[in-house]
């Protein structure tokens, strides 16, 4: 899936490894691919040109690793330069009682649904979120909002649906003390050069005084987002982004774009339809998923919020004493399938279709051997001889290989489930997949 | 105002801050190293991508043109210049499908096809085939109204073909000439969600083999290089005949609908420029490049 960008970069990486020191000369064409892939990543023009300088100008000047060949210090480089572009991982800033958070962005990029999420998230964090629908422009924008807060169980305010500007003062007095410590403002997308909504947006603002407002940024967008974040911004002062629709197979380096442009962190992305589909941004997987590398940990943490947090613990508690049986593993197998295998191969690097078929053939295989077991062997699979082997392979249509194979990740998966500590998913990503 | 004018003001915006550069760059010059990476430059920052970019490059250099300014906008007409009319069926009803990634502007620019067809006197039927997003329905319905045609949908949650095959089936019983089937956005990389893509697909074949004759691909103009990938997984899973690239009348280009024409040979059919019922006008290559470039002179205070 980011198969361009990482090919071209091992390319540059090839094309410098086997000669002892990077120079001024074979460091060219590495600089020249990594420019190339970058503009196929669209970060914007201007800031791959003052990118690749940087990390040209770091890669001469630094002595080689003696632990690194050239190829691997010049990704290094290359990695630590993206990372530290990309920022900090910055949490909201909430301050008032209530505070007001404002999501505003170009048409389409998924502030209503945004909106929904920030709710969802901070109502499981034990906050009183309330939302507001301040978009009567977009047909039935208010009706979506009200259908997702219907589903987070969180309260919409709607006033008199047809000014925004009333909508915002109804608002103000209805949650003036009434327990509603933070209040999500949606708004109508508008083009940054439409004078007349920006001025809207800036009159909210006044009144509101937000302690955020966000910008939401289509993940796929291209290099125009210099054009809209930098106004935004400099209309409004935003405090951060929210990039969206992450979960497609966009590479993403508009992020790189934004943060260079505003120097704003990146606050939340989208990574789905879903309510739940939403993740605190990670500038190191970030920097990962840009140079090919995938974004494993993200989805692990998503695996970790989604699974119903006793489950989880009971579980945490079990990987802790070596109790992981492979009902436990079987109930995993659940969870995953819940999650779509499709979004955890998504996740993974280099995963194609034939991938999704074979862990879904596999997944199936596994459930239909651990089904065949007895409660007894499933809770204590050090009774599982040969015969029993056997009888299971027959009853699943599987072979003695297959339970093998089967046994001894499940042997791995626990061991490695010992490492991690309490109260964490363990997910053992490859663990499952013989 | 005409379409010439009206897709001028809409491109107004593009035309200064990219074309309008390069007709200054280019009028005076001929095709040197500076000229030449002040192009990249623009083609790039427009989204044409790197590899198109250097595809028309190369075409100014093969074409030693001692006015680049006069051939760039011929390279670029080329590439744009595909049969772009709409493959209206002799027997009614002509069934349009809207596809596209999440919030590229399907929904809006059903309720924009439908008041053309409208106009022209045509009577128009609305599928609401998404039925995942909250309150697509409801959205939907509105632009339905607006446009004065016939809107059907089922519930929330339920079948996408069975609408789409619902409202082909009332469009032939109600002789109707115009079925437009509005989608749920999807991301192109989502197996499961393109495979209900292609079942609506098979399922309106059913009433009617030929159906649909037109596959709209919507794409934002604001979309970077994954628009390809994009157009690239859309055709092959259902047939794309034609892209619609919205949001025109933002500062964005539009470029990767360059690219797209040039490596898929897809036409543009339509663009989008704003968010209202009459906002959207048809593709010609040579309008649209002309409108980027000409009148720049005028504009140019
Ligand atoms: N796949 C995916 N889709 C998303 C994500 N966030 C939003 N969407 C979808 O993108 C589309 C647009 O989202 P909205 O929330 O309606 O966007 P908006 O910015 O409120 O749109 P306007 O109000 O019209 O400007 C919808 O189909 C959403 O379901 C995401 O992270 N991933
Ligand atoms: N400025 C401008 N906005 C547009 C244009 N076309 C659509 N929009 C806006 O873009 C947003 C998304 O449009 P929709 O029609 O809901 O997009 P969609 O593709 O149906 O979205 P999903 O069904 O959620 O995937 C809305 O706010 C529209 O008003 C256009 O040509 N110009
Ligand atoms: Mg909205
Ligand atoms: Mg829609």
């Amino acid at each position: 899936m980011f198969e361009g960008l990482r090919e071209k970069l091992s390319n540059a990486f090839r094309v410098l490894s086997g000669k002892g020191k990077i120079t001024e000369k074979n460091i060219e064409e590495a600089v020249q691919i990594v420019k190339t892939s970058l503009l196929a990543a669209d970060v914007s023009y201007k800031v791959v040109k003052e990118f690749v300088e940087n990390v040209k100008k770091r890669a001469l000047g630094e002595e080689v690793l003696k632990s690194l060949t050239p190829d691997q210090m010049f990704i290094k480089i290359v990695r630590d330069e993206l990372v530290r572009l990309l920022g900090e991982r910055e949490p909201l800033k909430l301050v008032h009682n209530p505070s007001y958070v404002m999501m505003v962005g170009l048409q389409g990029t998924g502030k209503t649904t945004s909106a929904a999420k920030i709710a969802n998230y901070l109502k499981k964090q034990g906050k009183r979120p309330i939302l507001v629908a301040a978009d009567t422009y977009r047909p039935a924008a208010i009706d979506q909002l009200e259908v997702l807060g219907r589903k987070i169980g969180v309260p919409v305010i709607t006033g008199d649906r047809r000014n925004a500007i009333k909508i915002v003062q109804d608002a103000m007095r209805q949650v003036k003390d009434s327990g509603y410590d933070v209040v999500i403002l949606d708004t109508a997308g508008r083009l940054h050069v439409d004078e007349e909504m920006m001025q809207e947006l800036e009159e909210i603002k006044k009144m509101i005084r937000p302690d955020e407002i966000l910008l939401t940024v289509d993940a796929m967008a291209g290099q125009d987002a210099v054009n809209s974040a930098r106004t935004f911004n400099e209309r409004l002062e935003v405090t951060g982004f929210v990039v969206t629709k992450l979960d497609g197979d966009s590479r993403g380096g508009v992020i790189l774009t934004i943060r260079y442009i505003t120097g704003k962190p990146v606050k939340f992305v989208g990574v789905g339809e879903k309510v739940d589909d939403f993740d605190e941004f990670y500038p190191d997987r970030i920097a990962n998923r840009i140079l090919g590398l995938g974004d494993v940990l993200s989805l692990i943490e998503r695996v970790e919020r989604e699974l119903d947090q006793e489950k989880l613990e009971k579980m945490g508690q079990k990987f802790i004493r070596a109790e992981f049986t492979l009902e436990d593993f079987r109930e995993q197998i659940k969870e995953i399938k819940k999650l779509g295998i499709d979004k955890i191969l998504e996740a993974l690097p280099g995963a194609s279709q034939v991938d999704l078929d074979t862990s879904e053939k596999e997944l199936r295989k596994i459930e239909a051997i651990i089904n065949s077991m007895t409660p007894q062997e499933r809770n204590n699979p050090e009774i599982i001889n040969a015969s029993r082997k056997r009888r299971i392979a027959a009853g699943s249509g599987t072979t003695v290989q297959d339970i093998n194979k089967l046994l001894k990740s499940y042997e791995e998966m626990k061991k490695l489930m010992k490492m991690f500590k309490k109260g964490k998913m363990p997910f053992g990503l490859k663990g499952f997949r013989f | 105002m005409g379409f010439f004018e009206k897709l001028k003001e809409g491109l107004r915006k593009s035309r200064e801050t990219f074309f309008n550069h390069i007709t200054k760059i280019l009028k005076s010059r001929r095709l040197d190293e500076d000229t030449k990476a002040e192009i990249e430059e623009l083609l790039i920052s427009a989204d044409v991508g790197v590899e198109a970019t250097e595809y028309i490059i190369k075409k100014l250099e093969e074409k030693k043109s001692e006015d680049a300014f006069g051939t760039l906008k011929e390279v670029l007409i080329e590439i744009l210049s595909k049969p772009n009319g709409l493959n209206i069926p002799v027997e009614k009803p002509f069934v349009i499908s809207m596809v596209g990634v999440n919030g590229s502007g399907k929904t809006t620019t059903c309720g924009k096809l439908a008041a053309m067809f409208r106009e022209e006197g045509k009577q128009v039927v609305i599928g609401a085939c998404d039925t995942f997003r909250a309150a697509a329905i409801d959205q939907l319905k509105v632009w339905a109204e607006r446009a004065g045609a016939t809107f059907i949908s089922h519930m929330e949650g339920a079948d996408a073909a069975a609408v789409a095959f619902d409202a082909v089936n009332h469009a032939i019983s109600k002789s109707k000439d115009v079925v437009i089937l509005d989608t749920a956005g999807r991301l192109h990389n989502k197996r499961h969600l393109m495979e209900e893509l292609a079942k609506i697909n098979r399922v309106i074949k059913k009433v009617l083999p030929n159906a649909p004759h037109e596959v709209l691909l919507v794409i934002d103009a604001v979309t970077g290089q994954n628009g390809l990938q994009q157009a690239k997984t859309f055709r092959e899973i259902v047939g794309v005949t034609g892209i619609v690239l919205t949001k025109l009348d933002g500062t964005a280009k539009g470029g990767i609908a360059i690219a797209i024409a040039k490596e898929l040979g897809i036409p543009i059919k339509f663009v989008g420029v704003g968010e209202g019922l009459e906002d959207l006008k048809p593709f010609n290559p040579h309008d649209f490049v002309e409108a980027l470039l000409a009148g720049d002179d005028n504009d140019n205070t």
